[in-house]
């Protein structure tokens, strides 16, 4: 039992983690049908720029909050410079920019910093949490709860406010969206900035948990991908619940099987529920008319 | 190339006034110096470069000035070849100090044994000296070496029975083959075996198997860059009670500052080179690892690594064997090689033999326990 419940918290540790990075390719994906491949670069520079302002001596606090700044600023270049200077063209073509960037992102990080793993202090400290037999990291919970919190908020801005509303409209139909009077372009550049803020947000947090190099977003980003897909692509909801099933799926790989078929099981459970619900856990059915 | 010849011919004729004309002898050298290798053969290629500057400013060997001839072969073994060939057939070099990478050592081999040339390989894996090549020699320890130190110590410590966890990567199953391989000769049962994929972010599952495991004395953890680290933390977490051991692989600071507090009471092999300043003046190594980090460390500004030692190591077998000869022929410059005894080096001491082309004993590691964020020696952990 305490086995058991052991690899469950490691499901949650690394599924929260999944979690968080998934979140940040919802907003992009509904306010343009992108889906952001240099989301996990987002993650990478917010614990990079953290890590390297707390070398500086800058207090972590301070280093976290600019380096969500540099991030998003990232983000909105990113929109700016290579999104929608593409005009008016399809979502493969941005989806192959995005990968172009996240390339362009890793190399200049190697650059600008270093090619070594570093890592940040937990916020309350390394001592395990003892429930039943098995153990869990304070911060574990730290970036499960911050998950959730980022989740509400974004669901209180696209449901409750008149910007998120706008950002579901161009989602629907930008042509619609702009006959209204909505500023599509500004709606789609905030929607990579906030992404960029929350992928910066989940690298703050993780980061005393997976540690962090120049290139840990790829990995990030194909696990988070997975997460999207399995919870429905576009649906925040869907989003957490994929991230956690993903971990979960993971650890109990590894714990009952094997470690080194664990990915495999965790893509083979994925292949098979996209298998009976091709949308997803959470995803809406959309129905193209011809 | 002819131009410059005949201007350093020209220039050697006025010196001939002043004093003797030093003729030059070249020395190959294709290294990994860019590409995934470059932290291999960057640091390789500096201290090949300082060394043989060093040895012409003293006069050369033999009467006769070193020309360094390096080649950048990116880490491909394709171009590894073609460079060996170059410098067999073209530069025709009677000695070669390179190889970064198992890769690169294995596709050059066959060139300097067919040109009957000898080469000293800066690369890590034990099938480049087993079976003995004639011509071909290396200086790095191997990963063996590296479970003989830490089954020894085990042994010491009547450990017999442990849990081995090892990364996917290439270094992580090399070595947990080799300690699985040579586990049962030194009494050593491993009882459980896990993995982890490199870069995964949370080993509790793996280890808690290792836990439930009965009869599991110690864990020994083969890897290389952050996995040990979380393995480190991972461990703490569980509150498991057995010693943990970690490979030279992660034998750095970097290590114990990413592992953190968890990182205590871990022991480790590892190179003299790393821990020059901790050991005792009565070290036989101590003058050497603590002369070329001074070295490496003032003429580069950047520290000290065990890969650029093995490429010291290389040259300076190299140009005592060719004080020895007291001549540069190739084959009375390998007959001198194989006959290097006593050696000693940043890598350990060397004593070759017909049957031994690397020469190191197990004294070339370093037993090394982490306290409060610093190495300690291990007193009494053999050599």
């Amino acid at each position: 039992m305490a086995e058991f419940l052991q690899f469950t918290f490691s499901g949650l540790t690394v599924g929260a983690i999944y979690a968080l990075v998934a979140i940040g390719f919802t907003l992009i994906y509904n306010a343009s049908g992108v889906v952001n491949f240099a989301q996990g670069e987002f993650v990478m520079l917010g614990g990079m720029i953290t890590v390297f302002l707390g070398y500086a001596g800058i207090p972590v606090t301070l280093a976290a909050a600019v380096a969500v700044l540099i991030t998003t600023a990232v983000g909105l270049a990113l929109y700016r410079f290579a999104i929608a200077t593409a005009g008016e063209t399809n979502a493969v073509t941005l989806i192959i920019i995005t990968i172009g960037a996240s390339i362009f992102l890793r190399g200049t990080a190697e650059i600008l910093f270093d090619k070594r793993f570093h890592s940040l202090p937990s916020l309350f400290g390394s001592d395990p949490i003892r429930v039943g037999g098995a153990t869990i990291l304070p911060q574990s919970l730290v970036v499960l709860v911050g998950t959730l919190i980022v989740v509400l908020l974004l669901w209180v801005f696209i449901e409750r406010t008149l910007y998120g509303k706008a950002v579901i409209a161009t989602s629907a139909n930008r042509v619609a969206a702009r006959l209204v009077g909505i500023n599509v372009r500004s709606i789609v550049g905030s929607c990579f900035a906030l992404s960029a803020a929350i992928g910066a947000i989940a690298g703050v947090l993780v980061t005393p948990i997976t540690l962090t190099s120049y290139n840990v977003g790829t990995l990030l980003a194909l696990k988070g991908f997975a997460a999207v897909m399995l919870g429905g692509i576009g649906s925040a909801i869907g989003a957490v619940v994929g991230g956690v099933l993903l971990g979960l799926f993971e650890a109990f790989a590894a714990g009952y099987f094997s470690a080194s078929y664990k990915d495999a099981v965790a893509f083979l459970v994925i292949l098979a529920v996209l298998f009976a619900l091709p949308q997803g856990l959470f995803g809406k059915k959309t129905v193209e008319r011809v | 190339m002819m131009k410059y010849m005949r201007i350093a011919a020209a220039l050697i004729g006025c010196l001939g006034a002043a004093g003797p004309a030093l003729a030059q002898v070249k020395v190959g050298a294709v290294l990994s110096a860019s590409g995934p290798a470059s932290f291999l053969g960057d640091p390789e290629r500096k201290t090949l470069d300082i060394y043989v500057g060093d040895i012409n400013a003293k006069g050369g060997i033999n009467g006769q000035k070193l020309q360094l001839i390096v080649y950048d072969d990116g880490g491909d073994a394709n171009a590894a070849r073609t460079f060996a060939t170059r410098l067999v057939e073209e530069d025709k070099v009677v000695a070669m100090v390179g190889g970064t990478t198992t890769g690169t050592t294995l596709a050059m081999m066959p060139v300097f044994e067919d040109a009957q040339v000898p080469f000293v390989s800066l690369a890590g894996a034990v099938q480049i000296v087993e079976p003995v090549h004639k011509w071909v020699f290396k200086t790095p320890h191997t990963d063996r070496m590296a479970c003989e130190k830490i089954f020894g110590d085990l042994k010491r410590r009547n450990l017999t029975t442990v849990a081995l966890i090892s990364g996917t990567d290439a270094f992580g199953k090399s070595m947990r083959d080799q300690c699985v391989a040579v586990a049962p000769k030194v009494g050593i049962t491993i009882v459980h075996e896990e993995t982890y994929g490199p870069s995964d972010s949370d080993m509790t599952p793996q280890l808690t198997k290792i836990k439930a495991t009965t009869g599991v004395q110690a864990v020994v953890c083969a890897g290389f860059g952050q996995g040990p680290a979380i393995v480190t933390r991972n461990y703490r977490q569980l509150g498991i009670e057995y010693p943990l051991y970690q490979s030279h692989g992660v034998a750095s600071k970097q290590f114990i500052s990413l592992a953190g507090p968890a990182a205590n009471g871990v022991r480790l092999p590892a190179a003299a080179l790393l821990v020059a300043d901790k050991l005792p003046d009565s070290d036989r190594q101590k003058p050497v690892v603590v002369g070329y980090q001074k070295t490496f460390e003032t003429k580069t500004g950047q520290p000290v690594s065990t890969f650029g030692g093995h490429a010291y190591d290389g040259l300076m077998i190299l140009v005592d064997a060719a004080k020895r000869a007291g001549s540069f022929d190739s084959g009375k410059l390998r007959d001198e090689i194989e006959r290097t005894k006593d050696y000693v080096g940043t890598g350990g001491v060397v004593t070759m033999s017909p049957s031994d082309h690397l020469g190191l004993d197990l004294s070339a590691f370093r037993l090394l326990e982490i306290k409060d964020g610093d190495w300690t020696m291990i007193p009494n952990s053999g050599s």
